[in-house]
């Protein structure tokens, strides 16, 4: 199978590969996929708490060369964003941007998909944080 | 050394030089028709034929009456498995054969089942070996043909056929095995082996492409198949089809050639496969064997690197050329039936490499495949969350993943 020249730049030289702290409340972390599918995507954002931009992204993907580059592109995509304008890459514009094949649109989906799950759980942990702040004045009891 | 670097010698082999050489004058010079029988020029031909036939029943043991000549190891695998199922159709309807055959055998046969017949598919061991106690209970006084491989294409392990071969015969069961990937690699011979039907094709032994035999036993038992394509009645009439007088003679040679160097190809083939496991082994931790490595063809080593997809790490190795087990190189997004059948997690057939290794690879290639893989697997384990998983501790098989 030929691979695109994005496609090929992406694996070659991917961008930001890392990971993040996870246990941070400003980081959003993203695991989808499975080993037996051959790809999972580990995908995390860092937001910006007073400007709610997403100020870092990082992923590392078992997968291949289709689902890393999708993944990298996502990433530097995510960058600059807010949680809001990031919810809405869709899977198709990361097709068209690496001219993927039909057979690799699942790489894309997979994107997708671990972009909404990053920003799933940072908004769980913002949530969680709110009432546990709100805990320390004298009035918001009901908090378990 | 000029890249890339071909190492998936069990796909197809180059030609050797010497066997073109043998080719060449049967294309203009001498291009009659091996059937004419009143002129010179078919004898020329027919006897360039008998020659080839010669050759090719010399490297297996066989007498040359017992070739017969196809287009290549699919025709061959075809004509033997439905050539007995219409002969022999009437002395019983079952047929037994392993998970991990070529698709060749494995839709031939599922197409014989559409036909009323019944198939038992064996499981293979670990090691990618037939348990013979399984075939032995497997054969019923309605089975009429076994029909196992020598050696396989995926992970070159080499079957105990002549052991397969004497229960068939004390069983009255033919015998057929699809030999490509063994003939000309490691020694054949369709007697020690039992064997009653050998497939064998030219382009996997450095001969051409489009030629291939039927070995085709004529006494103790004298086996007969039903023709699967009507013509002229060439080849004792299981055949029809002029025959493929430049690719014969090329098969013909390829085998001579392969019988007079096997001894030392053997030994330097596998000096080379030891060499590249070893360097592997040394360079990366979680690296996996699949299939036996005692039974196992000199030229193949099936590998996989956990942690790693397999077509991710072709690409990474774009100019070394080899095969993998994953789904992602295939059509049907399935990772390899072979590495599942050896009872396989998923994950690990994603991972594997097949490196075939053959006649015109060198130390030096085998270095640089070495290094090259090592580098690219480090580098895509930094790229995997798996391998950073793993090295947190964490058990990748009590992860409950996230799929749609």
């Amino acid at each position: 199978m030929a691979y695109s020249d994005k496609v090929l730049d992406h694996y070659n030289n991917p961008r930001n590969v890392g990971s993040l702290d996870k246990s941070s409340a400003d980081v959003g972390t993203g695991m989808v996929g499975a080993p037996e599918c051959g790809d999972v995507m580990k995908l995390q954002i860092k937001v910006n708490d007073a400007n709610g931009l997403i100020e870092d992204a990082k992923f590392k993907t078992f997968g291949c060369g289709s689902a890393i580059a999708s993944s990298s592109l996502a990433t530097e995509w995510l960058k600059g964003k807010t949680v809001d304008e990031a919810l809405q890459i869709r899977n198709t514009d990361i097709v068209n941007e690496l001219s993927l094949p039909p057979v690799k649109i699942h790489c894309s989906v997979l994107a997708e998909d671990a972009i909404k799950a990053a920003i799933k759980d940072y908004k769980t942990k913002q949530a969680q944080k709110q009432p546990a702040s709100a805990a320390q004045s004298p009035v918001a009891q009901s908090v378990a | 050394m000029k890249t890339p670097i071909y190492l998936d010698n069990h796909a197809t082999t180059r030609m050797d030089p010497r066997v073109l050489d043998a080719m060449l004058p049967y294309f203009t010079e001498f291009f009659g028709n091996a059937a004419s029988r009143n002129h010179e020029f078919g004898w020329v031909a027919e006897q360039a034929v008998d020659k080839a036939r010669k050759q090719i029943a010399d490297l297996i043991g066989a007498s040359a009456r017992e070739i017969i000549f196809t287009s290549g190891a699919t025709e061959s695998d075809n004509l033997a498995i439905k050539g007995v199922a219409e002969m022999y159709g009437e002395k019983g309807n079952h047929i037994i054969t392993a998970a991990t055959e070529h698709k060749a055998v494995l839709d031939t046969c599922k197409k014989l089942e559409k036909h009323g017949f019944r198939v038992t598919y064996l499981p293979v061991m670990a090691d990618g070996l037939v348990d013979l106690d399984m075939l032995k209970d497997a054969i019923t006084d309605k089975t009429i043909l076994v029909t196992i491989m020598y050696a396989n294409n995926e992970i070159g392990v080499l079957q105990p056929v002549a052991e397969i071969g004497k229960i068939c015969r004390e069983r009255g069961v033919l015998f057929h095995t699809d030999g490509v990937q063994a003939i000309g690699k490691v020694p054949v011979d369709v007697n020690k082996d039992n064997i009653d039907i050998m497939s064998i094709t030219g382009h996997k032994l450095y001969g051409p492409k489009g030629a291939g035999a039927l070995y085709v036993r004529r006494k103790n038992p004298r086996v007969q198949l039903t023709a699967q394509m009507d013509g002229g009645g060439h080849e004792r009439g299981m055949r029809s089809g002029t025959l493929n007088v430049p690719g014969i003679v090329g098969l013909g040679e390829a085998c001579a050639i392969s019988h007079r160097e096997m001894p030392e190809e053997m030994q330097r083939m596998r000096y080379l496969r030891d060499k590249l496991r070893s360097k592997i082994e040394e360079g990366l931790d979680e690296v996996y064997l699949n299939g036996s490595w005692e039974h196992r063809l000199p030229g193949n080593l099936n590998m996989s690197f956990a942690y790693v997809e397999g077509e991710s790490l072709l690409m990474g190795i774009n100019d070394i050329a080899v095969s993998s087990g994953s789904a992602c190189t295939s059509a049907t997004l399935e990772p390899s039936y072979v590495l599942k059948a050896l009872g396989l997690g998923d994950d690990i057939a994603h991972s594997s490499i097949r490196f075939g290794i053959g006649r015109f690879n060198t130390e030096e290639e085998i270095n640089y495949v070495a290094d090259r893989l090592i580098t690219v697997v480090r580098k895509l384990r930094e790229l995997s969350p798996l391998y950073e998983m793993a090295k947190e501790g964490i058990d990748l098989s009590k992860v409950s993943w996230v799929t749609d």
